[in-house]
C-alpha cells in the first residue's frame, strides 16, 4: 500500500496537524497565522452558494471583516436545497444522558462513514458539533423542545443514542433560515454583495492561485467577471448527473467541475449515497423522486412478502400490503441487522431493498418497491400520537400517491393494519467531491470547498443528520479560521482588475463555449439527453456496480457526450435575456463528466465500502466486503487538460491513530 | 408622522375611526329605538340633541372622524391598487374563509355614505342645521313622519342597512386585528361578536324604519 | 393512475417590459399521479421539440419547502390545493380535459421577469431590513442555557415555517406582504433571543414593506387562506402589537 502511494506522483499533503486526534484542531487555532481586523477590511473573498455551508461561510467571514461576495442560482439565498433536509442535525451535547460523547460521535461517524474518511477532519466535526447547536439556538432557530423548555433529542440511523436535534421535519429549512438571516444582516451592513440568479461557470486563475470567478447572470444571459483574494464554492453534490433523485431541480456540479478542470482534484466520486426511504418512481414523466424522511425508520417496519407467490400478487395489483398478515411479512432488516434494526445506516438499508427486489419481492408493479409499515406503532402508541409524529410525512405521502398510511385497511385475526407506504432507494447526497486538505483548501491555491461539495467528512457512506452537521461546522467554524491561514499572506495584495488579461480571457472561452452550444442545432432537447444519462448511470453506476458494467458505462457515456455534442438542440437565443435550455445545457456537458468520473473511481475502487458496492466484492451474505490493504486511500483524479481523456488517479493515503479499522457491524 | 406614513399607522387611523362610527351607529340604533317605545321620550332627545354646545360638539367629532375614515379609505385603496399593478389576474378565486365583505370595503363604504348623505338630507339638515341657525324647528316625530310615509324610503333604507351590516361585519373585527388586540382565538371571537354586533344593529334600524313606515304610511 | 389530457392557458411574455398574453396549449397528455410542474415539463419537452422556447417558470425543490415555484392557477396560488405549493399539486386535482389557466404572481413589487417567473428580491430586502439576531458567529452560550416553553417554542416554528413564496402577495387584493413580514417578526419576537431587539426589527421591516411598495393589509384574510404553509393570521394580529408597542413607547 504505501509503495502505490509513493509511485502516485504528486504526493498529497493534506496538512493534518500534529498531536492526538483529540488535540489536532486546538493546536491548530494555536498556531495558525490570522489576519488583522484592519487588514482583513481590504481583502474579498467570493463565496459560490448559499445552502448551509454557503451562508454560514459567507455571513461569518463578514462578521470578521472580510468583503464578501455571495452568489446563487436561485431568486433568493433561502431557496439553497439544504432548506429541504427533513431530519435533523447531529451534535454530542449528550443531553439526554445516554452516553454520548464527542469521540463516540467521531467513532460513529468513521464507522458509518465504512472507514473512508480523514480521522482529523471527522474528530474536529464532532468536536465543533455543539457550537453549532448553540450558534443555531442563539439565531433563533426554533428547534423543538420538552415541557421543560429545554432541547428535544431524536435517534437516527447508525448510531444507538438520541443526538439529533430537530425543528419538526424542517430542520434544514430552519438551519438554513438561521444561516440566511445572519446573511441578511452582513448584507445589510454592506459587507455582503449578494448576486442572485448568478451561475458560476469558470474560476479565474492568476499566477497560479484562484483569484476570481465568471459568473452568468441568469437573467439578462450575460457574463460578469468578478474578482477576490480568494475563492470558496459551496455548491453542492452532484447527484443530478443520475437524472432522478431527491436533489432539487437547480443542483448541478458544475462549479465543482469547473474547479476540476482548473487543477482542483475531484476525490472519492464513486462514494454516492442512496437513500433507502424515497417514494418509488410511477413512470418515465417523472422529474425528480421525493424523499420521506429517515425518521420514519424510527417506528416504521420495513418489509417485503415471506412469499414468493405473495410478492407476484402485489406486483400484479391482486393483492394489497395490508392483506398479508404478519406471519406472512419478511422483516427482513429485522431479521439480518438485530441489533440496528430497521435503523441501520442508509448504504445498508439501500442495498437490502435492492437484494429483496432483485430476487422478485418487490412490491409494486415495477417491482421495485418495498412496504413501510406503521401498523405495529399505531397499534402500540394510537393513531394520535404517530399522527404527531408523522402526520405532515403521512399528508404528502397521500398528496403524491393517495394512499394515506394512516389509514385502517384490513382486520387479520382481530389484528388491525393500515396501508403500508411504499418505498424505494434514490440517489441522495454524494460523499465524493472536490478534494480539500484540513483547511479546506482545495488542490488550487487560494480555491477552497466547502459543504457537501468537498469530499472531507463522510468518507464512503454518511450518516442521517450529518449533513447538515457537516455543513454548518465548515461555514461557521473551520473555513473562516482556516482560510485566514492562506489569507494571511496576501494582505500586501492590492484587489485584481477584473480586465486584467485572464478574466478577459476566461469570459470569452464562456462565451464561445456558449456559442458552440446553441451552434450545434441538433434535434435532442437536454432532458432527453440527461434522461439517458441517468438511466446509464442508475443502471451501470447505481447501487450495485460490477466491473463490466463500469466499462460498459464508460463506452455509454463516450458516445452520450458525442450524442450531446453533435445532435443537441437549444432554442432561443444567446446573451439576450433568459435562455433557461441554454443553462441547463451547461450543466448537463458537466454532468456527463462528472458520471464518467463517478465511473473511473468505482472501476478502479475494487472493494465494496459505504454507497460504493462493487457485486464482485461481497461476502457470503452480501454484504460489502472492504479491502484495507489495497484500498485504504482517498482517491483523487486529476483532470488531464480534456475530458476525452481519462483522469489520474492519485492517492491521499488514511491512517487512523485512534480508531482501529475493522468490518462494520450492525448485527450484534 | 407613523399614523400617515406607514401602512400599519394608517391602518390603526381607520380602525379607530372605525371602532368610534360603529359606536356612533350603535348609539344612533338605540335612540331610534325610543321612538318605538314613545314618541314624546323621542321628543326628548332630539330636543337634547339640538343646538346644545355638546351636541354640535358631538357632531363635529363624528363628522371630523367619518371624514377621515373616508379619506384614508380612498388614500389606502388608490395605493393598494397601485400595489396590485397594472396587469390583473384573467381567473380569480377566493376560499370560503375570505369574506365577501372584507373584499369590498370600499364599494360598501360608498353606498353607506350614499345612505348617510340621504339621511343627512332627510333628518339632519332640518332638525340640527336650522336650530343652529336659529330657526324654528319641529318636535322629531313630525320629521319621522314627513320621511317614513313616503314609501320608497323602506327599501332605499334597508338597503342602507344592509351595507352597514356587511361593513361592520368586518370592520369591526379588522379593527381590533389591526390593533393587535387579537391571537388565534380572539380572531374567532371578535369575528363572531362583530357579526352578533351587526345584526343587532341591523335589526334595530330595520324594526324601526318598518315600524315607522308601518305607523305613517299605513 | 388515469391518463389524462388537459388544456394549458398559460401567460407567455418574453421578457420585464415585453407585452405579454395567453397561449393555449390543447390536449397536453399527462396522468393523475403526475405532478403539475412535470405537466409542464411535458409541455415544454414538446415546445423544445418542436423548436420552440419553453415555458420559463420558478421552481427548484419540488418537495414543497424552498418557495421557488409560484404560478396562480385557475384563480389561486399555487392551485386548488390548500396547505400546498405548486409542486406538490398533482394532476388528480384537475378534471380529464379541463382547461387550466396559469398566470404568473401579479404585483407591482413582483414584476414579471419571462413568462411566469417573477422577481420576488423585494422580500429578500425586507429580510435584510431586520429579519435577524444581532449577533456574531462564536459568542453563543450553551443551547440549554435558555429554556424556552414548549408551547412558545412551537408557536414560533409555526410562524417560522414561512417559505417566502410569495403567495400571500399574490392573493392580496391589495398587493399586501403583511402575512410574509409578520410571520418573522412573530417568530423572533416570540423568541426570547429575538426579544432585546423586537422593536427595532418591527419598525425597520414595517417600513422596507412600505418603502418596497407592497399594498395595506386590510385583513381579508385571502393570505392566509392560500398560504402553503398555513401561516396563520393571528401572526400579523401580533406584528400590529409590536408595531404599536414599539411606536408608542418612542
Amino acid at each position: 500500500m504505501e509503495e502505490n502511494t509513493k509511485l502516485a506522483q504528486p504526493v498529497i499533503d493534506s496538512k493534518i496537524p500534529e498531536g492526538p486526534v483529540a488535540e489536532k484542531w486546538t493546536n491548530y487555532k494555536a498556531h495558525q497565522k490570522l489576519v488583522n481586523p484592519a487588514n482583513k477590511r481590504k481583502l474579498d473573498i467570493i463565496v459560490v452558494g448559499t445552502g448551509l455551508a454557503g451562508a454560514s461561510a459567507a455571513s461569518t467571514l463578514a462578521e470578521m471583516g472580510f468583503n464578501v461576495l455571495n452568489f446563487c442560482i436561485q431568486d433568493s439565498p433561502r431557496r439553497a436545497h439544504s432548506i429541504a433536509a427533513q431530519g435533523g442535525i447531529n451534535a454530542a451535547k449528550n443531553y439526554q444522558n445516554d452516553g454520548d460523547s464527542i469521540y463516540r460521535l467521531f467513532y460513529d461517524t468513521v464507522k458509518g462513514g465504512d472507514y473512508r474518511a480523514r480521522e482529523a477532519n471527522v474528530y474536529r466535526l464532532a468536536e465543533v458539533s455543539n457550537n453549532i447547536i448553540d450558534q443555531c439556538v442563539e439565531q433563533g432557530v426554533p428547534f423543538a423542545r420538552d415541557y421543560g423548555g429545554l432541547l428535544d433529542n431524536r435517534s437516527f440511523g447508525g448510531a444507538q443514542v438520541s443526538r439529533t436535534f430537530y425543528a419538526k421535519g424542517q430542520t434544514g429549512q430552519q438551519l438554513l433560515l438561521g444561516a440566511y438571516s445572519s446573511l441578511n444582516r452582513q448584507i445589510q451592513m454592506g459587507k455582503v454583495k449578494s448576486f442572485n440568479r448568478y451561475e458560476m461557470h469558470d474560476v479565474v486563475m492568476i499566477d497560479g492561485r484562484a483569484r476570481g470567478i465568471i459568473a452568468k447572470n441568469l437573467v439578462t444571459g450575460k457574463f460578469e467577471r468578478f474578482a477576490a483574494h480568494a475563492v470558496v464554492i459551496a455548491t453542492g453534490g452532484y447527484g443530478n448527473a443520475y437524472f432522478l433523485s431527491t436533489n432539487a431541480m437547480g443542483c448541478n456540479c458544475s462549479a465543482a467541475i469547473a474547479c476540476y478542470r482548473k487543477g482542483a482534484y475531484f476525490a472519492n466520486p464513486a462514494y454516492v449515497q442512496i437513500h433507502p426511504t424515497c417514494i418509488p418512481r410511477h413512470g418515465d414523466k417523472q422529474s425528480k423522486l421525493t424523499l420521506m424522511s429517515e425518521s420514519l425508520r424510527n417506528d416504521g417496519r420495513i418489509w417485503v412478502p415471506k412469499n414468493i407467490e405473495d410478492a407476484k400478487a402485489l406486483q400484479a395489483g391482486t393483492k394489497k400490503g395490508s392483506d398479508i398478515p404478519e406471519e406472512e411479512r419478511d422483516y427482513y432488516l429485522e431479521r439480518r441487522y438485530p441489533a440496528f434494526g430497521n435503523l441501520v445506516p442508509r448504504d445498508v438499508a439501500s442495498r437490502a431493498a435492492k437484494e429483496r427486489c432483485d430476487k422478485g419481492y418487490g412490491v409494486n408493479n415495477t417491482g421495485q418497491a418495498v412496504f413501510l409499515d406503521f401498523s405495529e406503532a399505531i397499534n402500540r402508541l394510537g393513531i394520535d400520537v404517530v399522527r404527531q409524529r408523522y402526520g405532515n410525512l403521512f399528508d404528502m405521502y397521500e398528496e403524491i400517491t393517495d394512499v394515506n398510511p394512516g389509514e385502517l385497511a384490513n382486520t387479520i385475526n382481530g389484528e388491525n393494519y393500515y396501508n403500508p407506504m411504499m418505498i424505494y432507494p434514490a440517489i441522495h447526497y454524494t460523499m465524493g467531491g472536490i478534494w480539500v486538505d484540513y483547511e479546506l483548501q482545495t488542490s488550487v491555491k487560494g480555491l477552497f470547498a466547502i459543504g457537501e461539495c468537498n469530499f472531507s467528512d463522510h468518507g464512503a457512506n454518511r450518516l442521517g443528520a450529518s449533513a447538515l452537521m457537516q455543513g454548518l461546522a465548515d461555514g461557521y467554524f473551520v473555513l473562516p479560521y482556516t482560510i485566514q491561514n492562506y489569507l494571511s499572506d496576501q494582505i500586501q495584495v492590492p484587489r485584481f482588475s477584473i480586465d486584467a488579461p485572464e478574466f478577459v480571457e476566461a469570459e470569452k472561452a464562456c462565451i464561445a463555449e456558449e456559442e458552440r452550444l446553441m451552434a450545434i442545432g441538433g434535434k435532442r432537447s437536454v432532458d432527453s439527453i440527461h434522461k439517458e444519462l441517468g438511466n446509464i448511470l442508475w443502471e451501470h453506476v447505481g447501487m450495485g456496480r460490477t466491473k463490466e458494467g463500469l466499462e460498459k458505462a464508460l463506452v455509454l457515456l463516450k458516445d452520450l457526450r458525442k450524442e450531446f455534442n453533435t445532435n443537441l438542440y437549444i432554442p432561443g437565443t444567446v446573451g439576450e435575456g433568459m435562455n433557461v435550455e441554454l443553462d441547463k445545457a451547461f450543466r448537463l456537458q458537466d454532468f456527463i463528466t462528472m458520471g464518467e468520473l463517478i465511473a473511473y473511481d468505482a472501476l478502479n475502487r475494487n472493494e465494496s465500502c459505504g454507497g460504493h458496492f462493487r457485486e464482485e466484492y461481497q461476502t457470503e451474505e452480501g454484504e460489502a466486503k472492504r479491502d484495507d490493504e489495497n484500498f485504504f486511500y482517498v482517491s483523487c483524479w486529476d483532470y488531464q487538460g480534456s475530458d476525452e481523456v481519462a483522469p489520474k488517479l492519485i492517492k491521499e493515503p488514511l491512517h487512523y491513530e485512534a480508531i482501529k479499522v475493522q468490518t462494520r457491524n450492525y448485527k450484534s | 408622522m407613523w399614523l400617515t406614513n406607514s401602512s400599519v399607522g394608517r391602518k390603526v387611523v381607520m380602525s379607530v375611526t372605525g371602532l368610534f362610527l360603529v359606536l356612533f351607529v350603535t348609539f344612533h340604533a338605540l335612540m331610534n329605538a325610543v321612538a318605538i317605545v314613545s314618541f314624546g321620550a323621542y321628543d326628548k332627545i332630539c330636543e337634547f340633541l339640538g343646538a346644545n354646545w355638546y351636541a354640535v360638539l358631538g357632531t363635529a367629532v363624528i363628522a371630523g372622524g367619518m371624514m377621515v375614515h373616508i379619506i384614508y379609505a380612498f388614500w389606502l385603496t388608490y395605493q393598494n391598487r397601485k400595489a396590485r399593478g397594472n396587469d390583473r389576474y384573467a381567473i380569480s378565486k377566493n376560499w370560503k374563509s375570505v369574506s365577501w365583505a372584507s373584499q369590498n370595503m370600499l364599494v360598501l363604504g360608498i353606498i353607506v355614505f350614499c345612505f348617510m348623505v340621504l339621511h343627512l338630507i332627510q333628518f339632519w339638515a332640518k332638525m340640527q342645521v336650522p336650530e343652529l341657525l336659529g330657526e324654528h324647528v319641529m318636535n322629531g316625530k313630525f320629521y319621522l313622519q314627513a320621511v317614513f310615509s313616503q314609501v320608497w324610503v323602506l327599501p332605499v333604507y334597508l338597503i342602507g342597512f344592509a351595507a352597514i351590516w356587511f361593513h361592520i361585519t368586518h370592520g369591526f373585527w379588522s379593527a381590533f386585528q389591526t390593533l393587535g388586540v387579537a391571537n388565534d382565538k380572539w380572531i374567532c371571537r371578535w369575528r363572531s361578536i362583530a357579526c352578533a354586533w351587526a345584526t343587532i344593529v341591523f335589526v334595530l334600524f330595520a324594526v324601526e324604519a318598518i315600524y315607522f313606515t308601518w305607523f305613517f304610511a299605513c | 393512475m388515469a391518463n389524462m389530457k388537459v388544456n394549458l392557458k398559460i401567460w407567455r411574455q418574453a421578457g420585464p417590459k415585453a407585452q405579454g398574453g395567453f397561449v393555449t396549449y390543447e390536449n397536453v397528455e399527462t396522468d393523475s399521479d403526475t405532478s403539475f410542474l412535470e405537466t409542464l415539463d411535458i409541455l415544454n419537452e414538446t415546445l423544445v421539440e418542436a423548436g420552440e422556447e419553453p415555458i420559463v417558470f420558478d421552481h427548484d425543490c419540488r418537495e414543497g419547502i424552498c418557495g421557488m415555484c409560484s404560478l396562480y392557477i385557475n384563480g389561486h396560488p399555487h392551485g386548488p390545493a390548500t396547505g400546498a405549493t405548486t409542486c406538490q399539486l398533482y394532476m388528480r386535482r384537475f378534471e380529464d380535459g379541463e382547461t387550466i389557466t396559469v398566470e404568473p404572481w401579479r404585483s407591482a413589487a413582483f414584476p414579471v421577469i419571462k413568462d411566469l417567473m417573477v422577481d420576488r428580491n423585494a422580500f429578500d430586502k425586507i429580510q435584510q431590513a431586520g429579519g435577524y439576531v444581532s449577533f456574531n458567529c462564536g459568542g453563543a452560550q450553551d443551547a440549554n442555557a435558555l429554556p424556552i416553553a414548549k408551547e412558545v417554542a412551537d408557536e414560533a416554528m409555526d410562524s417560522a415555517t414561512c417559505v417566502g413564496c410569495g403567495a400571500c402577495v399574490a392573493a392580496c387584493k391589495n398587493g399586501s406582504a403583511m402575512l410574509f413580514v409578520s410571520a418573522k417578526v412573530s417568530q423572533f419576537a416570540l423568541l426570547p433571543q429575538g426579544k432585546t431587539e423586537a422593536k427595532r426589527r418591527v419598525k425597520a421591516m414595517v417600513a422596507k414593506m412600505d418603502e418596497l411598495g407592497f399594498g395595506n393589509c386590510t385583513n381579508t384574510g385571502a393570505c392566509a387562506a392560500e398560504c402553503p404553509k398555513n401561516i396563520k393570521l393571528s401572526n400579523i394580529s401580533r406584528l400590529n402589537r409590536e408595531f404599536l408597542c414599539a411606536k408608542v413607547s418612542d
